[in-house]
């Protein structure tokens, strides 16, 4: 049967189980969303800006594990997603964003609302598209999708030109991709599992170092099986958190800049290092150069570029990380060995549980100001570690890892990577829309929610229920917090005088406001905000003075921390 | 240490800025390049050298081989290869040199492809080693412009 492209288009994603769409109309999408009217499967959410509907769509593939899904207009509308495609190409979260685009013909000649969008978003997509024909366009939708959830995921963009969507064609959806030039691999080398775990098996201070890629191949129970066979002390990156759970007894922390100071000093002695799914990112190993220097190396991923990039590895190996820990599992389980193992490693393992006790998080929460510290644990304790917590970035987003202990995958989002102010509050959209029992929260900056903070529209319009916690401390406190440890306290344009009234503000939106100003009402102003019904703004006003503690200066050793 | 790299991609629109821009996105420098269709119309066939430690080097293959329209990736380094450059190049012809333009020509196994009145066009293929004594060779006379394809290169035996 010959349909229209935009219709081929509505239908393939109903074909793929595309349940929800987070998008913006304009003049060179019009015919989608003329077929999306008529069609009843796929959803479609209006954002209010086109960065909000990518964040959404990637808030919503991080809390489910599916492909988040975005639509917006040519032009303006296609560059306002590029912010939200490097977020999730740094994180490698699976998203497919397609852009409508000014007919084949006026292409090159500066139209209305043009702009190259598959040459802007080339460097921070998996891979992209431009859709020449009709023919192609479902064919070209499947492997989008099959792209950006195989392998190690990441964002596809595809660019749909308004003719290429009014032109009739057959609609054929092809069944299985064959893509000739690309095949991630799946399964670990056996032999060099077997390297692997006989290297592991030689340590006398072992650490796991896992990061995002084990929540993304689903592997935490995996992860916490050989964990638990070998009791092997684990920590994990600011992706990684609830990877593994924070609570067991085997769990360091998060290292690197703002990690604990058990996991620094561990992975700074650890003798052999097992890294999981994680990439050795600058703010985790502090100067490369004296990265863990007694340590020799096994390295799983599934990307083989992550290997060996930036730390020379002992035993690389490339696979999916479900694949790998189960094969090294299979190695270990029940074996003499791994009692032997247990045995001779118990001493580092006091080791490490003797700095947790010298050297815990702390913070000091007097009868003055709020500290920001004390609202993290109090939401913590409210939400008994039942939440799915996003954050913006900067000093929020670390008290947020440091004081929410996550003991599952998948209730941790944030921007890890590119650090992108403005996620957390559509992000715990598009989370909760894929969630809709959980209790959802963003733990915000009064600087951060300001640059999303009109999809507090969205969250009323559709009744999401979401919880933003503001930490309210006046300023751009992560980058004053730098102003006051290394450029002598000169607060250089990182004071908001002028923020708005957020109680005000989450009313003027139809949303709940509530506000903390005192210590002792905060855990009744949480409780109350939570418990309202749909979005909720809770302002708490925090002491400016706070730092996130402990700190690697930028291009120190892990082991240089500055302490509370 | 300069390898010589051939990347076999999809023939298809957009692929060589892929691959391009791989290189400059990530500090990776580019030599010489070339590109040019393959006995199958669907297949591209790029040579690129480049330099770099054998860190950067892993990463630059690595890179190239995670790119979707990357079919293949050779690093010729370490192999047995035949390579070759093009070039053109015009040179002041006047009576006083004509004799010595022609017998470089001769010796190099090169060719005048345009003359002009005060001006030879020389077409010459070679090895890199070769191309650059030519060049060497000619410029007391007085190179006017050179073009330079760029190195190909082919692995020997079968």
């Amino acid at each position: 049967m010959q349909m229209t492209g935009a219709e081929i288009f509505v239908r393939a994603l109903a074909d793929l189980g595309v349940d929800i769409v987070f998008g913006y109309p304009g003049g060179a999408v019009l015919n989608i969303y003329d077929a999306l009217f008529k069609n009843t499967k796929v959803r479609h959410l209006l954002c209010r800006h086109e960065q909000g509907a990518v964040h959404m769509a990637d808030g919503y593939a991080r809390a489910s594990g599916k492909t988040g899904v975005c639509l917006v207009t040519s032009g303006p509308g296609a560059t306002n997603t590029v912010t939200g495609l490097a977020t999730a190409y740094m994180d490698s979260i699976p998203v497919v964003v397609f852009t409508g685009q000014v007919p084949t013909l006026l292409i090159g000649n500066d139209a209305f609302q043009e702009a190259d969008i598959v040459g802007i978003s080339r460097p921070c997509t998996k891979h992209n598209y431009l859709v020449k024909e009709t023919k192609d366009l479902a064919r070209i939708v499947r492997e989008a999708f099959y792209i950006a959830s195989t392998g190690r995921p990441g964002p596809v963009l595809v660019d749909m030109p308004k003719d290429v969507l009014t032109t009739p064609a057959e609609y054929d959806l092809p069944k299985e991709v064959s893509l000739r030039g690309y095949h991630p691999n799946y399964e670990g080398h056996p032999r060099q599992v077997e390297s692997a775990v006989r290297m592991l098996l030689t340590a006398e201070r072992p650490v796991v170092y896992a990061g995002g890629g084990v929540i993304l191949s689903n592997a935490s129970p995996e992860l916490a099986e050989l964990a638990r066979q070998l009791s092997l002390p684990v920590t994990t990156t600011l992706m990684g958190m609830g990877a593994f759970p924070g609570s067991d007894p085997l769990c360091l922390g998060m290292l690197g800049m703002h990690g604990t100071y058990t996991a620094n000093m561990a992975i700074s002695h650890a003798d052999v290092i097992l890294a999981v799914g994680a990439r050795f990112d600058d703010r985790v190993t502090g100067k490369i150069d004296e990265f863990a220097p007694h340590a020799r190396i096994i390295h799983v991923d599934i990307d083989p570029t992550s290997i060996q990039k930036n730390v020379p590895v002992d035993i690389p190996i490339v696979g999916d990380l479900k694949d790998v820990l189960r094969k090294m599992i299979r190695l270990v389980k029940g074996k003499k060995e791994a009692a032997a193992f247990r045995e001779k490693t118990s001493a580092w393992r006091g080791q490490t549980a003797a700095w947790a006790k010298t050297h815990p998080l702390t913070y000091k929460q007097g009868k003055g100001k709020i500290k920001p510290q004390y609202v993290v644990e109090q939401i913590y304790r409210i939400t008994k570690g039942n939440a799915i917590i996003t954050t913006e970035v900067g000093q929020n987003q670390m008290w947020a890892a440091q004081f929410y202990t996550y003991d599952r995958p998948r209730t941790f989002l944030s921007s890890g990577g590119l650090g992108t102010m403005g996620y957390g509050l559509p992000a715990a959209i598009g989370a909760q829309v894929a969630m809709p029992e959980r209790l959802v929260i963003d733990i915000a900056g009064d600087g951060s929610i300001q640059m999303n903070i009109q999809e507090m529209a969205t969250a009323v319009q559709y009744r999401i229920p979401v919880k933003v916690v503001i930490l309210n401390n006046g300023a751009l406190g992560m980058v004053r917090q730098w102003q006051e440890l290394f450029f002598q306290g000169k607060y250089s344009q990182t004071c908001l005088p002028q923020i708005p009234d957020f109680v005000r503000l989450a009313e003027a939106y139809g949303a709940k406001g509530f506000r903390a100003t005192r210590h002792a009402e905060v855990p009744d102003v949480l409780r109350k905000g939570f418990a309202a019904e749909g979005p909720v703004l809770i302002d708490v006003v925090v002491d400016p003075g706070e730092m996130v503690y402990p700190m690697v200066p930028a291009g120190a050793p892990l082991t240089k921390m500055l302490l509370v | 240490m300069r390898h010589t790299i051939a990347v076999l991609v999809e023939n298809e629109f957009g692929v060589l800025s892929r691959v391009a821009g791989l290189f400059s996105g990530r500090g990776f420098n580019i030599e010489s390049l070339c590109v040019a269709e393959t006995t199958d119309p669907k297949v591209s066939r790029m040579t690129i050298v480049t330099s770099g430690n054998d860190q950067i080097i892993e990463q630059i293959l690595k890179q190239l081989n995670k790119l979707v329209p990357v079919l293949k990736v050779i690093d010729f380094t370490g192999t047995e290869t035949v390579d070759r450059e093009l070039v053109l190049v015009k040179v002041n012809a006047d009576n006083g040199n004509k004799a010595e333009v022609l017998r470089l020509v001769d010796i190099f196994r090169a060719k005048i492809v345009d003359v002009a009145p005060r001006c030879y066009t020389i077409e010459m293929t070679g090895g890199e080693g070769k191309v650059s004594a030519f060049l060497q060779m000619l410029r007391p006379i007085g190179i006017k412009e050179v073009v330079r394809t760029g190195k190909i290169a082919i692995s020997r035996g079968a």
